[in-house]
């Protein structure tokens, strides 16, 4: 392996009591494509931050050509020969092509726009794209925005291109289109750091892979070396260790894996929650892209698939915050694909979903969170029934074990606390179907454990659930039936009993044609 | 070269201590800042300040004088308190106002013969329409086009003055002396005084009310709670399928409403006519009570309490001290900025980093 | 009919100076998504300062020396509460304003009482008798210096994209290493400047004294007219020129008592409806500053 170009010595960020990244040390050398895997919050994004100089590491070196760097803004990382295409574009759409290329290069002083247009367009022809440096940023498509973020980078004469998720929001001629970008690059020595949580697009372009989870390196693999369904393993960390962490786990009492209780086949009710041809777009692109599902009474039926792959967009429709282009949801029989949210409560759904602080309302109490949805009910002759939100209060606080008063501003209480009162609320509605996205995302295990026993029971009780989570584990000890989802359609169904962590891991990745 | 320089550092979890202890170093240093031009004036900021705000309460008669001069701005604080309540900032309640009292003169000086009992609900109800009126034309537009409402409702503000100048120096000037002031409204319109010696009338408490229906309204009914959440958390409150682009139309619709209220009772209860100074400033003045009042019924009360307190003791101290009664003025906006970065500060905790 | 033109032309010039130099400061202030509602304040200020101290030195250039400084504190003070403070823009601006006009009216009732006192140096027209070029050099400066260099150091300058940038996206900024905050203050220090300038235009060039109502609501105008512009300086200086001439054109008009029907109330209220009716027809079109009334707080 050639010198590296790039190198981290155990970078350490911590924000208060969280390690975003945890003694992180890696090299991309010259004409390397480095890939680096990890699940949302694995620590990618701040790194990336770290070493672009938007935010400062509280220990550990950057090295770059075997000097140490002090980077305090990305000025600093431009000037050592790093560029960073981030994954939200930071193009100015009101600027033209040419103005966003200058940006980061200006001062105060006049701008020679003639010698700008002359670099941009040799930074362009560099990687052999043209694109009318006069034309406004708005005016263009996603893939000619990234490829401008591309030629920012290389404008600086970068050395180590850093790519976030670039692959994220593209079409699939785009994704060609960058890839030929990122060989030419390689070709001529640059180093290139490529994030992103698709496995098929790491196995294809990169030399190497890192694989970041919580916050730490876990490994580091030669990319002719492994296979895809190791990687979602080493990705996810169910072979080596389960999301609860063992040594807690052990330490409570508990095993690390209950036995599944749903290995016998349910025999599941009518259908209670059905989803057919569902189209939502986001940005412009069909991110659910024609699914059909069905759960049933007394069933919880899980989705998995790579985060990003439509799952969200799939849980704004069936909340109504974001509205499909075609296909129709039905509760119970009742079509809910236009309802507004009362009317979908009101069918019978409730609500769990990954953006916990987004649904509810920080300033107010917990008592007024847990009736914000039926206010109507708790109203006596125009006004609010005090004392009977405040009953309801404390019969929810007690039976869900939320450490808070009813007077408590939700703001101040713990994620664990915050995701039990939206349990409540969702829950004392008796919904006949609860979708629950990630509802177990960075609890303590307490909580964890908790939130899992509502479910069954609710299951129990028969009603729906359609659970969505990246956690392996978790779909297979608490779901009846699993379903697979990739670019926004299902790829595979199995039920619980036969889904391992392989065959999971292969339909996810797009492996196996279940 | 290592140097020591101050960064402010978001505070994890406020104490409790800090919220007082901002509001009294706020107000601390406001009575300091404003010792300054009174020391400069050549007056003694003691003795100043004894007049602006303990005097004012020392006599019967001058306690009603405050009582009169915080009644507008009950109406203004109040009309913006709710709008902002509710997430819509409503800066154009001095357009309102304005309109308002027109609209109670067109009405005062057409029908003139009316006797009070018909006369004083006709007024306010003209001045509430007068109000919502005006209020319309940002809230729609804010509702249907997604305008941006600060720009609207201010720039209406200065519109509404140059209509009443418009009117003032046009058809409506007073037909016997020829000033640019209308002519004086029906006898019926008068409010009545509240007690006799002072000049505190009825549209005090119509503001009273008005302040206790906002108060039972926002803290125990569930329109409050809807309306309190679409302010401050617009996207949670949708998610809870609370109408918020519905419910901030009505609620700036109420504040036009309430601003116009406020200029009828103006007009009625005081000038009796329609003049150039109607407002006095009394819808900007609005934004300074509900601010500082907290966006609360309560607050809004106890501020206009304040600043008329103060607006009263400032017109005794112009006379007897020689200080201009716009020092009232100064110390309000000054309390409102301090108060500002008071409670922006609080947020913050200083923290001496060394960088090298 | 009879429009004196060069008369008419030269009162337009003298209404729209001070409105030229208030409306490209608040769109400096503008593109970085910063709407200030300080402006009529520090305007008020300007003139207000700008002549005590004319009137104090007897000079005056130190009072619009004065004027600036003034207008400086202003833009700090703005800058503190909205950028540092990350407070209500709306909010923090009318404060401002509520408190320069408080302040100036108390100081000056406090300096002069009742009297109504006059410079004794004021700035006289240059080009004395040379018909329309007879002008205020602050005139000039606005139509030929301020206006087109404000267009040149916007559209050809990094200070100029990085105040772009800014306005629209604090994101783009940031990754392209621009200090967000230092170039909000850099504009608030040199849009409020500009704003007392265009204020002292009124006391030091124009009228020589000081009256309380010297602004009355040009500030607000000027919010019009950037609007008006879709913040780009040409146009909005058209905008100042365009309402000057229909002002001008109505005191004419009250002189040779034709057009007496039409209120020039009327007439002044144009630059708020025009922008308002504009706002509703073109509204979902209108492109703000995409930062406009946002705080940024890095991290």
């Amino acid at each position: 392996m050639p010198e590296a170009l790039l190198e981290l010595d155990a970078i350490t960020k911590r924000f208060g009591d969280l390690v975003a990244n945890e003694g992180i040390s890696l090299q991309v050398a010259p004409g390397e494509v480095l890939a680096m895997l990890g699940e949302n919050g694995a620590g990618k994004s701040t790194l990336m931050k770290v070493i672009y100089g938007l935010l400062r590491p509280d220990s550990g070196r950057l090295v770059m050509d075997g000097q140490e760097l002090d980077i305090g803004s990305p000025r600093d990382a431009m000037r050592a020969g790093i560029g960073m295409v981030t994954q939200e574009f930071s193009l100015v759409e009101t600027m033209t092509v040419a103005e966003n290329v200058a940006l980061s290069a200006v001062g105060w002083g006049r701008v020679d726009a003639r010698a700008t247009q002359t670099r941009v367009l040799a930074a362009m022809e560099r990687i052999g794209v043209h694109i009318e440096p006069a034309r406004l940023v708005s005016s263009l498509s996603i893939g000619e925005r990234q490829r401008v973020e591309i030629i920012k980078a290389l404008f600086h004469d970068c050395r180590v291109l850093i790519l976030d998720e670039p692959t994220a929001v593209l079409t699939p001629q785009d994704i060609r289109a960058l890839f030929t970008t990122v060989e030419r690059l390689r070709a001529e020595g640059l180093g290139v750091l490529f994030v992103s949580h698709k496995l098929k697009e790491v196995a294809e372009i990169s030399d190497r892979v890192v694989v970041l989870r919580r916050g730490k390196l876990v490994a580091e693999r030669r990319t002719s070396q492994v296979g895809p369904e190791e990687l979602a393993s080493l990705m996810m960390g169910v072979a080596q260790a389960p999301l609860v962490d063992t040594e807690a786990a052990a330490a409570l009492g508990m095993p690390r894996t209950r036995p599944t209780t749903n290995a016998v086949h349910r025999s599941s009710g009518p259908p209670v929650l059905e989803v057919a041809g569902l189209v939502v777009p986001r940005e412009g692109r069909d991110v659910v892209d024609g699914m059909d599902l069905t759960v049933h009474r007394g069933e919880i039926l899980g989705i998995a698939g790579i985060s990003g792959n439509g799952q969200t967009e799939l849980v704004e429709a069936l909340c109504g915050t974001r509205s499909p282009r075609a296909g129709s949801l039905r509760v119970d029989g009742v079509d809910i694909t236009t309802a507004d949210v009362a009317d979908r409560l009101g069918a019978g759904l409730g609500r769990l979903t990954e953006d916990r602080r987004g649904s509810c309302v920080a300033q107010l109490s917990v008592e007024q969170n847990l009736v914000l949805e039926d206010l109507d009910d708790y109203t006596r002759r125009g006004s609010l029934d005090r004392r009977a939100v405040r009953t309801h209060a404390l019969a929810m606080i007690e039976q869900f074990e939320i450490r808070a008063e009813p007077t408590t501003p939700v703001g101040t209480l713990s994620g664990g606390n915050i995701q039990k009162v939206l349990l409540a609320r969702a829950l004392h509605r008796r919904p006949r179907i609860l979708l629950a996205a990630q509802p177990t995302r960075g609890l303590d295990i307490g909580t964890y454990r908790y939130v899992h026993q509502r479910l069954e029971e609710l299951r129990d009780e028969g009603a729906g659930v359609l659970l969505v989570s990246e956690d392996l584990d978790e779909l297979r000890t608490l779901a009846d039936r699993i379903v697979v989802v990739l670019r926004g359609q299902i790829v595979g169904e199995l039920p619980a009993s036969e889904a391992t962590n392989e065959r999971l891991g292969a339909l996810m990745t797009g492996q196996d044609a279940a | 070269m290592a140097r020591s320089l101050p960064h402010l550092v978001l505070r994890g979890q406020q104490p409790r201590w800090l919220t007082p202890v901002a509001m009294a170093a706020a107000v601390l240093f406001t009575v300091v800042l404003t010792a300054i031009p009174i020391r400069l004036a050549g007056a003694n900021p003691v003795a100043a300040f004894e007049r602006y705000l303990v005097r004012p309460l020392s006599s019967q008669t001058s306690i009603f004088e405050v009582l009169l001069t915080a009644t507008p701005l009950v109406f203004t604080g109040l009309a913006v308190a709710i709008a902002f309540r509710a997430g819509y900032w409503n800066i154009g309640a001095e357009g309102q106002f304005l309109i308002g009292a027109v609209c109670v003169t067109w009405v005062g000086t057409t029908f003139t013969g009316l006797p009070a009992l018909v006369a004083i609900p006709l007024g306010f109800v003209a001045g509430a329409v007068g109000g919502l009126a005006w209020a319309f034309i940002p809230a729609w537009l804010k509702r249907r086009a997604g305008i941006d409402e600060v720009v609207t409702t201010l720039l209406l503000n200065p519109v509404a003055l140059l209509v009443v100048q418009g009117l003032l120096n046009g058809p409506w000037r007073n037909s016997s002396t020829g000033f640019t002031d209308s002519d004086r409204l029906g006898a019926g319109y008068d409010l009545p005084l509240l007690f006799s010696g002072s000049r505190a009338h009825l549209g005090l408490v119509l503001a009273l009310v008005l302040l206790i229906a906002t108060w039972w309204v926002m803290s125990r009914t569930p329109l409050g709670l809807r309306i309190t959440s679409s302010g401050l958390a617009p996207k949670t409150a949708e998610f809870s399928g609370i109408p918020v682009k519905r419910l901030q139309f009505r609620v700036a619709l109420v504040s036009g409403a309430v601003a116009g209220l406020g200029g009828a009772s103006q007009v009625m209860g005081v000038q009796h006519q329609l003049t150039q100074g109607i407002s006095n400033g009394y819808g900007y003045t609005g934004v300074i009570v509900a601010t500082l009042g907290g966006l609360s019924a309560l607050g809004v009360l106890l501020v206009a309490l304040l600043l008329g307190d103060i607006a009263v003791g400032a017109q005794n101290a112009s006379l007897v001290l020689q200080l201009p009664p716009q020092l009232g003025q100064v110390f309000g906006a000054l309390l409102l900025l301090s108060v500002l970065a008071a409670l922006s500060w609080r947020r913050y905790r200083i923290v001496w980093r060394r960088t090298p | 009919m009879s429009i004196n033109l060069i008369a008419l032309i030269s009162a337009m010039l003298v209404i729209a100076t001070p409105l030229v130099w208030a409306a490209v400061g608040e769109l400096v202030i503008e593109k970085t998504g910063i709407l200030n509602l300080g402006i009529e304040g520090t305007m008020v200020a300007g003139a207000f300062v700008g002549f005590v101290v004319a009137d104090l030195t007897g000079s005056p250039w130190i009072g619009l020396l004065a004027a600036v400084g003034a207008g400086v504190l202003a833009g700090l003070l703005m800058g503190l509460l909205t950028v540092t403070l990350g407070q209500n823009q709306h909010v923090s601006g009318l404060g401002i304003t509520l408190l320069l006009i408080a302040l100036c009216e108390f100081t000056f009732r406090v300096r002069y009482g009742g009297e109504r006192p006059r410079l004794a140096q004021k700035f006289h027209p240059l080009l004395d008798g040379a018909g329309i070029l007879e002008q205020h050099w602050m005139t000039y400066v606005a139509f030929l210096v301020l206006a087109p260099a404000t267009w040149w150091v916007l559209r050809s300058t990094g200070t100029g994209y990085r105040l772009h940038a800014v306005g629209e996206s604090f994101d783009a900024a940031e990754v392209a290493g621009i200090p967000v905050n230092t170039t909000r203050y850099l504009a608030l220090v040199v849009g409020s400047a500009m704003m007392a300038v265009g204020g002292s235009f009124l006391t030091l060039s124009v009228l020589g004294t000081y009256t309380l109502d010297i602004i009355n609501g040009r500030g607000w105008v000027c919010i019009a007219l950037v609007i008006f512009g879709t913040w780009r300086v040409w146009r909005v200086v058209a905008g100042a020129l365009l309402f000057a001439v229909t002002d001008a054109l109505q005191l004419q008009l009250a002189i040779t008592d034709l057009f007496s029907g039409v209120p020039r109330e009327l007439m002044l209220a144009l630059p708020y409806l025009v922008v308002i009716a504009a706002l509703a027809i073109w509204g979902r079109s209108v492109h703000y500053p995409s930062q406009y009334l946002k705080a940024y707080r890095r991290g």
